[in-house]
């Protein structure tokens, strides 16, 4: 015993641990003060919270479980990116043989099931803000920031739907993206898109509207994988985590988490 | 067992359940059933209506059933009254759920559809809703229930007092991860994700879905064209939210759970969040088979199920079969009437302004009350066009086929 807290207090005294933690066990509150402080937890929380506002029965912890959830798909998604290549060739054929050969292969259900669980907490966090009334004055602008990481989020989950290739994706994503076909003005069969016209040629139609910017052709081919296949794994990612970034910075600005005045 | 399937199926079409819950939800909101009593008139009302409808069902079976569903939850609801938020009462229903879905997994059918993998989240969902609503309507009960003795929420209690992020906060949030990590870990050992067969453009599914949190708007497919259903009322969807704020300029009920306070905003919000969002995408996940046919949570998928197409236009309902006489040719008269409907029923926010509502206009000003008035139309759009299809057969209030605009 007296062996290892001697071993115990080498290692805390020890240059290379003091580097890392520099205030050591938080066992006083000016450490306490100093361990938030002198850490990234700096970066998402303050020093001292409200008792209410730590309450799981008033957040449902439901923000935290959105944000841990991005940060698992974000690992196991980079993780499927070792193995998958986004081209009709190899998509199909990439995840049968991620099932098939790779060993404890639960990478890619941990990415399928989190995406579904991220996109239900995102829901339930949305729901337990406005049950608190947390949207009102001072907190508009960070509803705002959530209702773009929400339309990010369901985005995110539906580029991802895709990639597997197989029939379940093509046909998900088809029926998905067939409605921007019909968007007023923009869509080859929207209302008024007959109207657009250059003398007597229309200018919208199925290989210049709405749905073709988005898919990158007629159907769903080799150039919509590609395209959803960065969106996916590049783009969508790194606005949502420079938009969590201000969320959660203005949680903070906003006076921490929401209480009665 | 045959009987009570047969209840559930019937009740479960489209046109009933919607009735059903938004009825409900009207009972629920106006008459305060949420703290625990319903004001007599309204309860009178309300029994009424549940006996006109039993009556009604002698003739028509489906009417019958929404009646005794009617009633049923009438009585359960004024017989538990403010005990509905007891802990132990929540506890139990929850378990009454969780046996009446354990109990119907024994039916083939059922099973077949609430088992497959990526359904699996959307049943956890129904649960985590009902959980949710549950929790936070009796945390704004109870705290309703100290405002109307004159006392504090129960959040101020704890809201001046500080707690050091380090250890409390951190270790909470620890301990939600792990827990998190454990259930993520446990689901994926059990549950493998699909994968069918390679992708083949040649040969489309039957029925095609969209990913699921989108069935909500496929299946307002049923009611409106893609152009309303797929860009306009999404695009709507998320303009409201983000307007919310803006428009709600009720200081009560910030930062804590509140009912009372905020009756009209959370009964708004609820009815979006839980009946037009959540229940469409259960019915559009669970009850919609081959065709986009609909199919009772005990019935068999069958690809040649018949539905008779018998929905008509407004312009045909009225110059042909009311007035007796043939369509015009020209569009403006043809659809006078849809357009009349469309221009009443958009002209109601100023009216309203000058009349009953002139309290609430001048509160909030022209433009949070004009904005707030039609996003609140709209909303209500779907569930009028609902009834509308299920009454009258109706296919379009307005259709102009000549610019694609059809309504
Ligand atoms: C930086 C973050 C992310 C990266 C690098 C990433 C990467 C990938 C890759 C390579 C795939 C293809 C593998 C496969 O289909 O099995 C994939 C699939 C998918 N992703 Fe992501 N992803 C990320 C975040 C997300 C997020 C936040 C969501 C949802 C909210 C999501 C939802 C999906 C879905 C639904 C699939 C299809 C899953 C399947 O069937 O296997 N992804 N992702
Ligand atoms: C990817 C999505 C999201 C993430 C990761 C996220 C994360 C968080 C976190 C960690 C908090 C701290 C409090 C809590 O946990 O409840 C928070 C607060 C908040 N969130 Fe989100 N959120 C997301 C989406 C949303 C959405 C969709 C909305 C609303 C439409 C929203 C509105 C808010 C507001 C207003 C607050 C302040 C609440 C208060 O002070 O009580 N967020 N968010």
């Amino acid at each position: 015993m007296a062996n290892l807290t001697a071993l115990k207090d080498g290692i805390v005294n020890s240059q290379v641990w003091k580097s890392v933690f520099r205030v050591g066990i938080p066992n006083t509150n000016r450490k306490r003060v100093l361990a938030v402080l002198g850490s990234l937890i700096l970066h998402l929380h303050p020093v001292k919270v409200r008792r209410s506002g730590v309450r799981m029965s008033y957040t449902w912890c439901m923000g935290g479980t959105s944000f841990f959830l991005f940060l698992v798909e974000t690992v196991t998604g980079l993780l499927l990116m070792f193995y998958y290549r986004p081209t009709i060739e190899y998509a199909f054929t990439d995840i049968m043989d991620l099932r098939e050969q790779a060993p404890f292969g639960i990478m890619r259900e941990m990415h399928r099931w989190g995406a579904h669980a991220m996109v239900i907490a995102v829901w339930l966090h949305m729901f337990r803000v406005f049950m608190t009334g947390s949207y009102k004055p001072p907190r508009e602008f960070n509803w705002n920031v959530g209702v773009i990481l929400l339309v990010l989020t369901l985005l995110l989950s539906f580029t991802g739907y895709l990639l597997p290739w197989d029939q379940l994706a093509i046909w998900a994503i088809t029926v998905g993206s067939s409605m921007a076909r019909a968007s007023p003005g923009a869509g080859n069969e929207g209302p008024m898109s007959g109207l657009v016209k250059l003398g007597d040629i229309r200018l919208i139609h199925a290989g210049d509207d709405a749905r073709f910017a988005l898919i990158g052709g007629r159907s769903i081919g080799a150039a919509t994988l590609l395209r959803f296949y960065v969106l996916h794994c590049v783009v969508i990612p790194l606005a949502a985590g420079f938009l969590m970034a201000i969320h959660f910075w203005r949680v903070r600005k906003d006076g921490g988490i929401s209480g009665p005045l | 067992m045959d009987f009570i399937k047969d209840f559930v199926n019937v009740l479960s079409a489209g046109s009933i359940s919607f009735l059903l819950l938004t009825s409900i939800f009207a009972l629920i909101i106006y008459f305060n059933l949420l703290n625990g009593r319903i004001k007599s008139g309204g309860g009178i009302a309300f029994l009424g209506f549940g006996i006109l409808l039993l009556v009604v069902g002698i003739f028509i079976r489906p009417l019958a059933y929404l009646g005794v569903a009617y009633l049923l939850i009438l009585f359960g609801l004024a017989a538990l009254g403010g005990r509905l938020w007891d802990t132990k009462v929540g506890l139990r229903l929850f378990v009454v759920g969780g046996l009446a879905f354990g109990l119907s997994m024994l039916d083939p059918n059922f099973f077949l559809i609430a088992a497959k993998p990526d359904n699996v989240p959307i049943v956890a969902m129904i649960f985590l809703l009902g959980f949710f609503t549950w929790l936070a309507l009796r945390k704004a009960y109870l705290n309703d229930s100290q405002l109307a003795l004159g006392g504090i929420p129960w959040e101020k209690t704890e809201s001046d007092e500080k707690l050091f992020t380090w250890p409390d906060l951190v270790y909470t949030e620890m301990l939600c991860m792990i827990l998190l990590t454990i259930v993520m870990i446990v689901w994926s050992v059990v549950l493998r994700a699909p994968l069918e067969e390679a992708a083949n453009p040649t040969s489309s599914p039957n029925p095609a879905k969209a990913p699921w949190y989108f069935l909500g708007l496929q299946e307002m497919l049923v009611y409106f064209d893609p152009w309303l259903a797929g860009v306009v009322l999404p695009t709507l969807i998320i303009v409201g939210l983000m307007a919310i704020p803006y428009i709600d300029t009720n200081p009560k009920g910030n930062g804590y759970y509140s009912f009372r306070e905020r009756k009209w905003e959370i009964g708004v919000f609820l009815y979006g969040f839980l009946v037009l969002w959540s229940f469409l995408i259960i019915t559009g996940t669970f009850l919609r088979g081959p065709n986009w046919n609909f199919f009772g949570p005990y019935e068999f998928w069958d690809p040649n199920k018949l539905v008779p197409l018998v929905n008509v236009d407004l312009s045909e309902l009225m110059w042909v079969k009311v007035l007796g006489t043939s369509l015009p040719k020209l569009w403006i008269i043809r659809e006078i009437f849809g357009l009349a409907l469309i221009g009443a029923y958009l002209g109601t926010p100023p009216v309203m302004a000058a009349g009953p509502f002139r309290r609430f206009y001048l509160k909030m000003g022209a433009a949070r009350y004009y904005v707030g008035a039609y996003l609140f139309l709209i909303m209500m759009s779907l569930p009028i066009k609902m009834v509308l299809r299920w009454l009258f057969n109706l296919k379009y209030i307005l259709h102009i086929q000549e610019i694609f605009f059809n309504v």
